[in-house]
């Protein structure tokens, strides 16, 4: 048998500068910048013992923003690197820049060439294909040998990536990140005669494929779908109910436009600009973002505008302390771009990496311990975000994952749904149950929070 | 393709793609964002049996192209064979369903008359609309230019342009508030922005916003739903047309796989899944493996008749191809996916359907859902009513319906005779893919509610 081995990619940053100065010279065009990515990726899938999907793909990808004589921006984006393809973009560009909004024009970030923090990302060789595929059957066969009732693995995957990253403009800012990523994700079906079947999984990333923590992701995915094959309908009504740390970085990201000073300019968020400084949430409630955390793999060095990624305090003593911004936004309220902007005519600015946990000064009820708690719900993993958060509007109706737990006896749930409001929750946390957990999302200890509407066997 | 067959490939495709996009954005009374973006590049597939090798790549050079198969082949654990690089001669003569489009992209609106139009769009919502806090419109227009050529002789090109308009408003007054959107998209009609009329959108979108801002929350609980037409028809593309895609019934995820011939819904229910209706979001001179679209029945009077089916889904299912092979670009595989996927019309009116019910919800108008890998789905309830006496009532906010397919389709009971298709995206296994969803009113004799 063949081993494939895949190549990382590198992106010439000097070449595409020298390019693209020369181009837009060509046209007039004396200021602009640009955002490159190229990778390398190969993923293997698997089904019962056989290979189900093998995958390879080499991705390149260009955005070229200009600015008009008038000062107007515009954008093209191109997966055509070679130099008709520039020119084709830079071209394109000029031609949207007559449409740009004098009331919204991005410069460049003033943090463009400022220093970025040095991250421990240590470049991993990839692996043969087919040495991916060996590693992923025996990880689905280990996952079945289980439990009887855990017949398939339907959904699982192992995916290594390679890849290249750069960011230039016309001031001689010069940008470029590369990294290795892996990620391994197994979602098993149990099935008991006579009763529904049941799903659960658990994902694991790390530098390199042979990094990745193989067994711990079976363990995980075992227990989780294991816990669930013993369900029973739960009473329609109010519950105190405990999140557990992907569930709630989950709900919190999902209205983390409360924090994004795009959508408060826009008129979208739940805050305004005069909300910074208000009491959002139980005091001892904080929120920062931080995509710098050592626990964020494959953490980004800086943004699309090349400013560089930061720690943030978002929510401290639960009074809402600062926004995410991109150049554009942060020129209008008066602050330093903070490392969380896309690239575009129109910057769009989204969160990183979120650490959700206690203030420094207080951490709410202690000894919470939800295994030993009477009639409360335990909301294992959240589903449907994209359809049931209302992010403009504050709401929520999220199918969920969970337990009951009476009396000390914990029992996995049938069916059902948590409705809330997401400015009710965060004045609604009673507490933190223990550490804090790492997650791909964020870190984040148990929180429980009082009072949410459950739908269940109504 | 001969280096791959050559090589001991059982199947070799090829398939070839340039895009050329355009978004746009206005909000309020400004166009605040305009994206062009275009690209090409090449998906290859490499079959053994029923095992198969995929590669996408950007590079189509000679030399990217031959590494990408190379690639696809050792994945397969074959080698490539340096005595095959000659020419290929098993095709057969090009099938151009695009012969006739070339000129489509040059037919498209400017950017000015497009920024126009949606600026006409944002200013009719300030003209309808009360307490609007954000207006918004967007603009899609994606132009492809695909070729497929197969070792089993298929050789087709394909040019498929999709244009998509939208206006979304955001209501608030004092701690109320209320989204709304309104979408609207067709296929293969370089003018159809210039015929969209943003005046009936707005209106409607305007009249659901200022119903919508003041609503309390539903309660909670097991209903008679009626669904209204249209969108409505996410419901049964999630639910349960996911459900009879051949890669389902690879993955052993649907309840459905051994069901042919059996009733799997009410007998009021006839479902279709076609690539054919004209200028609706999801039809298709041809898939994306070359094959022109059928009309697949479904569900004939509550009874499963067929599966939709790709070229690996064929071959590992045993299910014929319907020229659902459907992927969003280069970069995907292509999969057994729908196209325009209906319930069909009924005998009754949507009037009967709300008279026969004394306490129930009336869903006007259907947000997003998932269905999760066991089958139970959940969608959110944009523009609620509580019916009452079989008359329609107050505005009711927060309703999500929950359920399973196996459990919903035989509570299907009654249909209208106003079907009617929307225009919509669907992501899965292969991409985000344009589809069209639909149904007439139908009424559930009981679903479960999520509320507060």
């Amino acid at each position: 048998m063949t081993s494939v081995p895949t190549v990382a990619p590198v992106l010439d940053a000097g070449s595409l500068a020298s390019q693209l100065k020369e181009l837009a010279a060509g046209l007039g065009i004396e200021r602009w910048d640009l955002g490159a990515a190229c990778s390398t990726d190969t993923s293997v899938q698997v089904d019962r013992g056989e290979a189900k999907q093998l995958k390879g793909a080499q991705r390149s990808s260009i955005t070229v923003r200009v600015w008009n004589a008038a000062g107007l921006v515009g954008i093209t984006s191109t997966s055509d690197l070679s130099p008709a393809g520039l020119a084709r973009a830079l071209d394109g560009a000029h031609a949207a820049s007559a449409y740009g909004n004098a009331d919204d024009t991005p410069a460049f970030s003033p943090l463009a060439t400022a220093p970025l923090q040095t991250l421990d990302q240590p470049l991993q060789e990839p692996v043969g294909i087919l040495s991916l595929l060996a590693t992923l059957k025996q990880a689905e066969s280990e996952l079945l040998s289980r439990h009887e009732a855990i017949s398939t693995v339907p959904y699982n995957g192992l995916a290594q990536r390679a890849s290249d990253r750069i960011y230039l403009n016309s001031a001689g800012a010069c940008r470029q990140q590369r990294l290795s990523t892996a990620s391994l994700y197994l979602y098993a079906r149990a099935e008991q005669a006579g009763r529904k079947p049941r799903s659960s999984g658990a994902v694991r990333l790390a530098y390199g494929a042979s990094q990745l923590d193989l067994a711990g992701c079976i363990d995980e995915a075992a227990e989780r779908t294991i816990s669930h094959l013993d369900y029973a309908p739960i009473d329609t009504g109010y519950y105190t109910c405990v999140f557990s740390p992907e569930a709630f970085l989950d709900l919190i990201g999902a209205f983390s436009s409360v924090f994004n000073a795009r959508s408060v300019l826009d008129g979208v968020s739940l805050s305004s600009r005069e909300s910074l400084g208000e009491q959002l949430a139980v005091p001892f409630l904080s929120i920062h973002d931080n995509g710098l955390h050592p626990g964020n793999v494959g953490a980004a060095l800086f943004d699309g505008e090349g400013t560089p990624v930061q720690r943030l305090a978002l929510v401290d003593g639960g009074v809402l302390r600062h926004f995410m911004h991109s150049e554009a936004t942060a020129r209008v309220f008066g602050v330093a771009p903070t490392g969380h902007a896309g690239l575009g005519a129109k910057v769009s600015v989204g969160a990183n990496w979120l650490e959700i946990g206690p203030g420094s000064s207080s951490s709410g009820a202690t000894g919470l311990d939800r295994l030993k708690a009477d009639g409360v719900v335990w909301i294992d993993s959240l589903s449907a975000l994209h359809a049931g958060v209302k992010p403009s509007q504050g709401s929520f109706s999220l199918p969920f994952d969970g337990w009951l737990i009476r009396v000390g006896e914990t029992r996995s749930i049938e069916a059902a749904t948590v409705a809330g409001d997401i400015r009710s929750v965060l004045t609604s946390v009673l507490g933190f149950e223990g550490p804090a957990k790492i997650t791909p999302a964020g870190l984040c200890p148990h929180v429980w929070v009082e009072g949410l509407s459950i739908t269940g066997d109504a | 393709m001969a280096a791959g067959r050559a090589a001991g490939a059982t199947l070799v495709e090829v398939f070839l793609e340039s895009t050329d996009h355009i978004g746009l954005l206005a909000e309020q009374d400004r166009i605040t964002n305009v994206s062009p973006a275009f690209g090409k590049g090449a998906g290859i597939r490499v079959f053994r049996g029923e095992q198969d090798g995929f590669v996408s790549t950007n590079d189509l050079s000679d030399r990217g192209l031959i590494a990408a198969l190379e690639q696809a082949l050792g994945m397969l654990g074959l080698e490539p064979s340096s005595a095959a690089r000659g020419a290929f001669d098993g095709l057969c003569e090009l099938r151009d369903f695009g012969a006739t489009k070339n000129g489509w992209l040059a037919a498209c609106p400017s950017l000015g008359d497009a920024t126009s139009r949606l600026l006409e769009g944002t200013a009719l919502l300030d003209r309808h609309g009360q307490h609007l806090q954000a207006r918004r419109g967007s603009y899609a227009r994606d132009w492809q230019e695909v070729m497929v050529a197969a070792s089993d002789g298929t050789f087709a090109r394909d040019i498929r342009l999709h244009q998509s308009v939208g206006l979304n408003a955001l209501a608030a007054d004092g701690e109320h508030r209320a989204s709304q959107g309104r979408r609207y998209g067709s296929t293969d009609r370089p003018d159809d922005l210039l015929r969209w009329d943003a005046e009936a959108s707005a209106t409607d979108l305007c009249a659901s916003a200022k119903a919508m801002l003041h609503a309390d929350y539903v309660e909670a609980g097991s209903y008679p739903v009626v669904l209204a037409n249209r969108f409505g028809g996410v419901i049964f593309h999630e639910a349960c047309g996911h459900l009879l895609e051949t890669t389902q019934v690879e993955r052993g995820t649907t309840p459905f796989a051994d069901q042919v011939g059996s009733p799997i819904a009410h007998p009021a229910v006839t479902a279709v899944d076609e690539g054919l209706s004209n200028e609706a979001f999801g039809s298709l001179s041809m898939d994306d493996e070359g094959m022109e679209p059928k009309r697949t029945v479904l569900i004939e009077n509550g009874v499963l008749k067929r599966f939709l089916s790709d070229r690996a889904g064929e071959l590992r299912t045993g299910h014929a191809r319907t020229g659902s092979g459907r992927r969003q670009s280069h970069a995907f595989a292509a999969a057994s996916r729908m196209r325009n996927t209906f319930i069909a019309a009924g005998p009754h009116s949507p009037a009967d359907l709300i008279g026969s019910v004394e306490r129930g919800l009336y869903c006007k108008s259907m947000g997003g859902g998932s269905v999760g890998p066991t089958g139970q789905f959940n969608f959110a309830v944009e523009e609620g009513y509580l019916i009452e006496n079989g008359q329609l009532g107050r505005p009711v906010k927060g309703a999500t319906l929950i359920g399973e397919a196996k459990e919903v389709l035989p509570r299907i009971s009654m249909c209208a005779d106003d079907l009617e298709l929307a225009a919509g995206f669907c992501g899965s296994v292969s991409g985000s893919i344009f589809v069209t969803v639909g149904q007439p009113h139908i009424k559930v004799d009981s679903i479960t509610v999520g509320g507060r």
